[in-house]
């Protein structure tokens, strides 16, 4: 029944000069989240996007769920110019809701159509009235409404909303490196920077033998889902091993968190500039453990220069593990492969590092050479999104 | 990953042995038929099947219809203890078993508590044995299944079943299960000569291909399927065969017939050598379960001090030399092992724990860079971890 998918996009319309600019990005974004359903026809109009439908309202609106910039979704029917073919197509989309009672909502950008909003309000609520048995109209607070839009094209009716994820079409804020590691926080984070319009790079650190080749498969799965809401991204896996070897022998064990974590900034900024990112991205919640106490982060961010973003910082544990379930990464996060060796961890970290003193345990280290070598042996892999089969 | 790889990690799983995967081809190219059919295919198919059924039957001294054919070691374990409890819950429902079973055995153990039978584990000594006495005391009249394995996975430790056979079928009525997957074709075990009433079998586990594996059943054991739905190996298991995969299953156990002997006397060898090897280089080591000599020939276990397993395995498989952590079902889980724990370990004992277990395809000459790989391992451990060698007891 539905021809068309109305989609609604939000603050893009905003955006003063950038506006075609965001606009054709969503375009593209919705095209490659379609990709593999039958192709189709997407028309931009005064700030909405027209999808077609091929009887296939529940597989195209699922995916552009996935579609950040979003705001929402309306599956409508199209009809021709004239109040009979309205009247007609409005009882169908009616008979096709929910609730008892009901509004027709008109807006009419057609002038040409010979009678006004009120009008056809009036006429079609009545038509609706006496031929949807059960049915009541209810101006104030309907159960449904019956928004039908007279355009130049022909009429469109329709009464469901789908809501949409919200946010900016990725890619147009520009690129950020992700630091992920397989736990929960970080590809929550990734996924909060895609919806602010980032385009991801990922970096993990990997320290073979003291983590499994099934903690990197699990990395790239979790790739894997975020690449299901922003497209195909690198990841880039970082040896880390001899660095956490070389920490271990000439540094304090009260810092060896803290310039672990230097030193994958050190490493991230680094690639980050080959990747051309404008920002590190990081899983990091202020006060979650002995590296993310403000003093510590702190000392950490001394090393770069680029903004480190981290959209989790103010979340209580609970609230990522909500987004984290509801965007599917959690169950690969809990996956029981240790992502870092307790060897690494010593027993008491220090939670208020000071930076004088953690330049100082840092001095017998070969940061340059270490970061050097690190990043001449970086591995890159392209993540695609999982293969969606259309339903 | 190095030139040349070491496998010793053979109670997980096996290499094939030559010859095996050529007879799994020709039955899925060529002797394709259903073992059902009517027509010659269908014969020819069945003949294979029969061949097979006489191959694995002879390493235990069984008659080919007492052996049926399963998708491997844990639906044998499961008809096994679902077969005997359904068929005889009228008689009782008592079930004993081991601490140190298989999980394939424990947990159908455990589904059938939740239905209202009753499961008495026996507890093993430190070398991964249990008592006799145990058994006797917790033998009554309504048991109706004794399940003891014959090797355990983990540890090697061999179980008295002539004497538990005796006392079961002296004591009791109930029917005696031997979960013989780890022992099949390393030590010598007579079914009917040593009193066994049911006994679980794997072809992965002897250098013959995954998804085929028999469960040996005495004749005129009834037992309830699990699978129903066609009459394939006696109405005991529905389902078309596997043909190519238990017909490769028959030749692995033929060639493991052949040489029992000799590959047992192998395998002890390479494993004392290991054994001796590793004691003398990592002071600290200590051997978990039982004495060496006294257990099946093919699998010890050794703990580290100042270790962690995982991170030992994935060092040594960088040499190319693979090894378990406990057991490997166990080796995705941080949990330690059901097994290690039954012994009361030490925590550094579970921790640092390391399964070797070896196959018809090792040789003596890989014990010496074994044995240096995981001393230099070791020592890039203790060095990284601060860890100060124990001076080596006089």
């Amino acid at each position: 029944m539905y021809t068309t998918l109305l989609v609604r996009y939000g603050e893009i319309s905003l955006k003063g000069n950038n506006r075609p600019y965001f606009e054709d990005k969503l375009l593209a974004n919705m095209r490659r989240a379609l990709a593999g359903l039958p192709p189709r026809q997407m028309r931009k109009t005064f700030g909405r996007i027209f999808v077609d439908l091929h009887n296939d309202l529940e597989a195209v609106s699922q995916r552009l769920r996935q579609v950040f910039g979003i705001v929402s979704m309306s599956p409508v029917v199209t009809a021709p110019l004239e109040m009979a073919a309205i009247q007609q197509a409005a009882l169908a989309v009616l008979a096709d809701s929910p609730g008892a009672t009901f509004k027709v909502q008109t807006q009419r950008p057609n002038k040409r159509f010979p009678l006004t909003s009120p009008l056809v309000n009036q006429e079609l609520g009545a038509y609706l009235l006496s031929h949807s048995p059960g049915r009541r109209v209810d101006v104030h607070h309907p159960d449904c409404y019956v928004h039908v839009e007279i355009r130049d094209e022909g009429a469109y009716i329709y009464t469901r909303t789908i809501p949409g994820p919200g946010g900016l079409p990725v890619g147009v804020t520009g690129r950020g490196l992700l630091l992920i590691s397989g736990g929960i926080d970080s590809p929550v984070a990734g996924y909060m920077g895609l919806k602010r319009g980032l385009e991801l790079t990922a970096l993990h650190f990997y320290s073979f033998p003291f983590t499994s080749e099934r903690s990197k498969e699990k990395v790239i799965d979790l790739c894997r889902v975020l690449a299901g809401y922003g497209g195909s991204f690198s990841l880039i896996i970082a040896p880390f091993t001899e660095i956490q070897k070389a920490i271990r022998q000439h540094c304090p064990e009260e810092f060896y968190v803290t310039i672990m974590r230097r030193m994958m900034f050190r490493i991230a900024q680094a690639a980050a500039e080959q990747e051309g990112a404008l920002a590190l991205l990081t899983g990091e919640s202020l006060g979650q453990v002995a590296s993310q106490t403000l003093p510590s982060m702190a000392v950490i961010n001394r090393v770069v220069d680029l903004p480190v973003l981290r959209p989790l910082v103010a979340w209580d544990k609970s609230e990522i593990i909500e987004v984290s379930r509801r965007i599917g990464t959690y169950d690969i996060s809990i996956r029981p492969y240790e992502d870092c060796c307790t060897l690494f961890v010593p027993r008491h970290p220090a939670t208020k590092p000071s930076l004088v003193r953690v330049e100082a345990a840092e001095e017998n280290l070969p940061v340059a050479a270490l970061v050097a070598e690190c990043l001449g042996n970086l591995e890159i892999l392209t993540v695609e999104p999982e293969a969606v089969h259309s339903v | 990953m190095a030139a040349s790889i070491i496998y010793l990690d053979n109670s997980a799983t096996t290499a094939l042995l030559p010859g095996v995967a050529a007879v799994a081809d020709r039955m899925l190219a060529d002797n394709y038929g259903n073992p059902s059919s009517l027509h010659g295919l269908g014969v020819n198919a069945e003949k294979a099947l029969a061949a097979a059924r006489r191959q694995v039957a002879n390493l235990i001294g069984a008659r080919p219809g007492e052996i049926f054919f399963t998708s491997g070691g844990t639906e044998a374990n499961n008809t096994a203890v679902w077969g005997i409890s359904r068929a005889r819950r009228r008689q009782g429902k008592h079930i004993i078993t081991t601490a140190i079973e298989h999980p394939s055995l424990l947990a159908a153990c455990r589904r059938l508590e939740a239905e209202g039978y009753e499961v008495t584990c026996l507890p093993v000594d430190a070398c991964g044995i249990i008592r006799l006495s145990d058994l006797e005391a917790a033998l009554r009249d309504d048991t109706i299944l004794v399940s003891v394995m014959s090797v355990n996975n983990e540890l090697g430790s061999l179980q008295p079943l002539a004497a538990v056979a005796r006392l079961v079928h002296t004591k009791s009525r109930a029917a005696l299960h031997v979960d013989h997957i780890q022992g099949y074709g390393k030590i010598p075990l007579q079914c009917s000569a040593t009193g066994i009433d049911l006994m679980s079998l794997s072809s992965h586990k002897i250098h013959g291909p995954k998804g085929a594996g028999a469960l040996y059943v005495k004749e005129g054991l009834r037992l309830e399927p699990l699978l129903v739905g066609g009459d394939q190996e006696g109405g005991l298991r529905a389902g078309t065969e596997n043909t190519a995969g238990i017909a490769a299953f028959g030749l692995a156990a033929a060639l493991a017939a052949a040489e029992m002997a000799a590959r047992a006397e192998r395998l002890r060898q390479i494993k004392m050598a290991l054994v001796a090897g590793l004691l003398q280089a990592i002071s600290g080591a200590r051997i978990n379960g039982p004495d060496p000599e006294a257990a099946a020939p093919h699998i010890v276990n050794i703990s580290f001090p100042g270790i962690r397993a995982e991170v030992l395995v994935h060092m040594l498989e960088q040499r190319g030399i693979y090894v378990s952590t406990g057991s490997a079902c166990h080796s995705r889980r941080q949990d330690s092992s059901h097994v290690l724990q039954a012994l009361h370990l030490e925590r550094w004992r579970l921790e640092g724990a390391i399964r070797i277990s070896l196959g018809a395809l090792n040789r003596l000459e890989e014990v010496e860079p074994a044995v240096t790989a995981f001393k230099e391992c070791i020592r890039e451990l203790w060095t990284l971890s601060g860890y100060s060698e124990p001076v080596p007891l006089k």
